[in-house]
């Protein structure tokens, strides 16, 4: 069979051996699997999982600051730590929670949506996620050693100094965010390739799922905006570690710098957080009204627009920071007209849903969830445009309120639908209905109970970050609301995880998910549930946007929708045989393990330092001189229960290396 | 298995699995690589920028507060440095031609050449920064000098990252691991180079000339 994966024999280039710390590993379950495992399908599950953990940290911390403001003057905490417990509440929400949720869905669906068997770069995916997850546990660590990062999730300068934050929270802060963004950067190399490269057949960009487009422009967000929050990392750093002048502003340095640097990225950083969302529900919301969505090409290129735009917006965070008249006008207009795409968005969800056949099941409710709690945080955000009003907003609970509507109402509903919805996909069992109505009202109704009084008290004039209010503003009746909110979420969230588990059981005893639980319509449907290691077998080749669908059904001549073929005849199901797959590699968990030690090394101990950088050099050469794929592993040449096959394949390869070194 | 003579012509390092199989099976025709690179050049040119309009913003130090930027510089000896680096990326272009005719004994001399060339540079930026200290300006003397030692700090690191893929290709060359069919490695180790050499130009412009 001619494959495009598949590796013939024959080849006179692969002469050198891994480097001989590690054999090739081999396994195909257990936990080894997992921490060698090059498949973007357990790479994205691992995001998936990981982000949720760290959820959980972040929806504590949370908890900490609702409890401390359910009355004036509390002291469950103190001003000290109520500063730590918001920081990275913020920063753990934002970059280890939201972010990697939305990289989550995108290794996981990219591939799948558009026909390939994996990303461009497998080892580099793995990598991108160790690289994640111990960036997120070497900030997280600050807890142990000495305490978080205390200075707000932007960290504004001169603040950030050492004058101002002598302990080692803010460099933890500083150094978790540089590994951290060393892993979006990878991936989002490795993922516009994939989408760039390796569309299957007759995919062209505009019959790209909407997802994929979300995604793609994500990840241009993410090349070009992280750079710039890397300058301001190190620059941060350099100034903390080394003593040099860029924020301290006895030696004449702007503070404004950070500023501009930090939200040069933050805006765009908004976007991406977003996007993936955008880009969930609007696979969503076609599956479940019966009908295409509405507007393709708008949905498609208003995301675009947001992208480019996203650029253009930043300083309208900084309007009372003092950047003059004509800045604060031209940034008022630049906000104003990025309302403009997202707008487009919503009359397309909603005009998707206009006189379609209606199925209210969980995902689709979270998908409405979306577009209202989004449509009202991005009203609040219209109104932070008009500079005058922004200026009364400004480090209040309005923005509080703001942000939250849009990244939890928004980002996290589309995400909590996404869950809903690619469940059977992924791990081949339905969540359970019930308990998701249940879980999506609750969660409902908390989110609204929390951050809706944050409005009110916002223009009442409550200021976020203040650690306790006095009695007798008024404060004290929404506070309460809000924090009984907190936990409503709590609950809601507490739920999820029950449903997983509830459901995951209950699965055992009922028969497997079908092929096409929801009569789907892109292509990762055409693959059965749950996906199988090789994907696609064969590659298909593409038409339509909605291909799955177009498979199952056909229109008349006078528009009537006829069956023409079952799910179970479209999906594929192939045994994958001789499909050749990359190898798993010890090397990005490896290479990933150096980075923090290094991170540690400059806080503490050079000579850790030493031994950090030693590892990474070690695996950098490991993994160059590692061959990407074991040319003789192909699937379904695991070895017999006699163990005979694996053997002659080995010394097979053995003697064919043997032969191209001595060539 | 009728791909088998394709494959041995345009096999890659990389994790390309596609490459294996048929030449150009991208959709755009690019390899993997290749645009993977490209990216993050794309990516690095917006790192730079922010460093450079760092530098802008603190060119000019606080009164008494150590030298600025035209009282220090050696334009003539920087001029030198940089047209030292310039001639690399012509040896550069000469190493990539040479691996594409399949004449690996030039490719070799190239690739030492540019390294060495990318050495002189960085020996010359050492020298430079040495300099500097001696007449009184330390990364922490003002705003400037942590300006100007950060932008082109990071210069030179990028040069030094490069200079080390050049002998990891060279020292592969010499082992015989580098035949035709993986001359785009040294394609892609090139547009990094030339990106480093460029990048340099506008600092060059920018942080030099520019009065």
């Amino acid at each position: 069979m001619v494959d495009v994966l598949a590796l013939p024999s024959g080849e006179q280039t692969r002469t050198e051996q891994p480097l001989g710390v590690f054999t090739r590993p081999k396994p195909k379950a257990g936990w080894r699997s997992w921490i060698t495992t090059v498949d973007h399908k357990k790479v994205g599950i691992m995001y998936g999982a990981s982000a949720l953990l760290f959820f959980l940290v972040g929806g504590v911390e949370a908890l900490l600051i609702r409890m401390q403001l359910w009355a004036p003057r509390q002291h469950l905490l103190s001003a000290d730590t109520y500063n730590q417990v918001f920081t990275m509440h913020g920063t753990t929400m934002v970059f280890l929670v939201i972010m990697p949720i939305g990289a989550a869905f995108a290794n996981y669906l990219i591939p799948l949506q558009i026909g390939a068997r994996d990303v461009a770069f497998p080892r580099l995916n793995a990598f991108s996620f160790w690289c994640f997850l111990f960036g997120g546990i070497f900030l997280n660590t600050s807890w142990l050693l000495g305490g978080g990062a205390d200075g707000g999730w932007f960290m504004y300068a001169p603040n950030n100094g050492v004058l101002y934050s002598p302990s080692h929270g803010i460099d933890f802060w500083v150094l978790g965010l540089l590994i951290t963004g060393i892993a979006s950067l990878v991936s989002s190399v490795n993922l516009i390739t994939t989408v760039l490269n390796m569309r299957a057949p007759g995919m062209s960009l505009m019959k790209m799922p909407i997802f994929t487009w979300m995604a793609l422009v994500t990840q241009f967000l993410l090349l070009f905006a992280l750079p710039v929050i890397t300058v301001a990392l190190f620059l941060l750093l350099f100034d903390r570690l080394f003593d040099s002048n860029f924020f301290d502003v006895a030696n004449g340095a702007s503070p404004l710098l950070w500023q501009h640097l930090f939200w040069i990225f933050g805006h765009p950083e908004v976007y991406l957080m977003i996007l993936p969302s955008f880009g969930l529900i609007s696979e969503i919301l076609p599956v479940f009204s019966r009908k295409p969505i509405f507007g393709y090409s708008f949905v498609v290129f208003s995301g675009v627009a947001i992208g480019f735009m996203g650029f253009g917006v930043w300083a309208h965070h900084m309007f009372v920071s003092g950047i003059g008249p004509v800045s604060v006008t031209v940034f008022s207009l630049t906000t104003m007209f990025i309302a403009v795409p997202t707008g487009v968005k919503i009359l397309n969800w909603t005009a998707t849903m206009v006189r379609g056949k209606l199925r209210f099941d969980t995902p689709l409710l979270f998908s409405i969830g979306l577009i209202t709690m989004f449509t009202i945080g991005g009203l609040s955000g219209v109104s932070h445009s008009i500079a005058p009003s922004d200026t009364q907003q400004t480090d209040t609970y309005y923005i509080v309120a703001h942000f939250h509507y849009v990244l939890f109402g928004g980002a996290f509903f589309g995400f909590m639908g996404g869950f809903y919805y690619y469940w059977p996909k992924v791990f081949g069992y339905m969540l359970d209905e019930r308990l998701g109505k249940w879980n999506f009202w609750t969660l409902m109704l908390g989110f609204n109970l929390t951050f809706g009084p944050m409005h009110i008290l916002g223009l009442q004039g409550m200021s976020r970050r203040y650690y306790t209010y006095d009695a007798g503003y008024g404060f004290d009746f929404w506070n309460k609301l809000a924090t009984i909110g907190a936990f409503v979420i709590a609950l809601s969230v507490l739920l999820f995880f029950v449903n997983i588990i509830y459901s995951w059981q209950q699965s055992k005893n009922r028969p497997p998910v079908t092929d096409d639980p929801w009569d789907a319509r892109t292509l990762e449907w055409i693959t059965p549930n749950p996906t199988p290691e090789w994907n696609f077998d064969p590659i298909p080749t593409v038409t339509r946007v909605d291909e799955f669908w177009h498979r199952k059904y056909a229109e008349t001549a006078d528009h009537r929708l006829v069956k023409i073929a079952d799910a179970s005849e479209v999906v594929q199901h192939s045994d994958g045989k001789g499909v050749h797959l990359p190898s798993p590699s010890y090397w990005p968990i490896v290479l990933a393990f150096g980075i923090p030690i290094i991170a540690y090394g400059l806080l503490f101990s050079l000579w850790l330092c030493l031994l950090g950088a030693l590892i990474v050099v070690t695996a950098i050469f490991g993994w160059a001189f590692e061959p990407p794929d074991d040319p003789e592993a192909a699937h379904g040449d695991e070895p017999g229960p006699d163990g005979e096959h694996e053997e002659a394949t080995e010394s097979a390869a053995e003697g064919e290396r043997e032969v191209a070194s001595v060539g | 298995m009728a791909d088998t003579a394709v494959v041995a012509q345009t096999h890659e390092i990389g994790d390309d699995p596609h490459a294996h199989a048929v030449h150009h099976a991208t959709n755009t025709g690019i390899s993997n690589t290749k645009l993977a690179m490209w990216l993050f050049l794309a990516s690095e040119c917006l790192l730079f920028g922010g460093l450079i309009s760092t530098y802008l913003l603190y060119r000019n130090p606080l009164p008494g507060e150590g030298p600025g930027p035209h009282e220090i510089f050696d334009i003539p000896f920087t001029s030198v440095s940089s047209f030292v680096l310039l001639m690399s990326s012509l040896t550069m272009v000469l190493a990539v031609s040479a691996i594409e005719r399949g004449d690996h004994q030039r490719l070799r001399i190239w690739l030492a050449a540019t390294a060495l060339l990318g050495g002189v540079f960085i020996s010359g930026q050492v020298y430079e920064f040495t300099a500097f200290y001696r007449e009184g300006m330390g990364y922490t003397t003002s705003r400037f000098s942590s300006a100007f030692y950060t932008l082109t700090g990071f210069h030179g690191v990028h040069v030094t990252i490069g200079i080390l893929m050049l002998l990891s290709l060279l020292f592969m060359s010499l082992r015989g691991n580098l035949p035709e069919n993986k001359s785009e490695t040294v394609e892609i180790v090139g547009l990094y180079w030339h990106f480093v050499d460029v990048v340099w130009i506008v600092i060059f412009a920018v942080v030099y000339l520019i009065p």
